[in-house]
């Protein structure tokens, strides 16, 4: 299952949510705001990459790269672009967006 | 002429009181309107030569972080524009240190110089203000 995280951790607990409710074997893909998860110093750092021993993380690049977070985010994490995104909903039975 | 600008004193060598203004800014740009609206509110309000100063905390210290680029996700990159301020005589900006620590972030991050204020040092500044107008 894909689970989409949308909202900035330091502002929502989406993330935390996402994180609690997704099964061992997963991915997570953080989008928009939801990709200063995946920096470096961050809140979510150290539980996203307690996560990252089961599930699988990925970034949407265009949006680090628009925030200015393209070079901190968190060893692991694979970035991929508006094609990687749609491979990532097709690859899955089902979406979660965690809004 | 007063009518015609809401009642705001628009004549400069009257007696015209200058006001305390501090915008507040908590929200991540382009993930949701409120950086981009805040940054026009303060643009205007360069125009009526009040005393203003800007606050930046929680997620809004990333509206100022160096790097943006905006292409790809089709957006305009506003955050030069925050470089621009100075020339409109808007020198006040302020950045909470406990929000930059926070997101692994120091002072050499962002676009613009800045002054780092602590918890207690924000509040004593907001409490000082006549308005604050809150993004």
């Amino acid at each position: 299952m894909l689970h989409i995280v949308n909202k900035s951790p330091s502002e929502r607990n989406t993330l935390d949510s996402c994180l609690r409710m997704a099964k061992k074997g997963s991915t997570i893909l953080l989008i928009e705001d939801g990709v200063y998860g995946a920096t470096k110093g961050g809140v979510a750092e150290n539980k996203l990459k307690a996560a990252m021993a089961d599930i699988k993380v990925y970034a949407l690049w265009p949006d680090l790269e628009a925030r200015g977070m393209q070079d901190s985010v968190i060893d692991g994490i694979e970035q991929v672009d508006y094609n990687g995104f749609v491979d990532l909903v097709a690859a899955d039975k089902n979406v979660q967006s965690w809004l | 002429m007063t009518e015609s600008t809401g009642g705001i004193d628009m004549d400069e060598d009257s007696s015209g009181t200058i006001k305390k203004f501090a915008f507040v800014n908590r929200k991540a740009p382009y993930g949701t309107i409120y950086a981009l609206e805040s940054l026009e509110v303060v643009l205007i309000s360069a125009a009526f030569d009040q005393d203003v100063s800007l606050v930046f905390a929680d997620d809004g210290v990333y509206e100022l972080k160096k790097g943006q680029a905006t292409k790809s996700v089709g957006m305009k990159n506003f955050s030069p524009t925050y470089r621009a301020l100075e020339g409109y005589d808007i020198e006040k900006i302020f950045v909470e240190k406990e929000s930059l620590d926070a997101r692994g972030l120091t002072a050499d991050d962002l676009v613009v110089p800045v002054e780092v204020l602590t918890s207690d040092e924000i509040a004593t500044l907001l409490d000082e203000q006549d308005v604050v107008l809150s993004f």
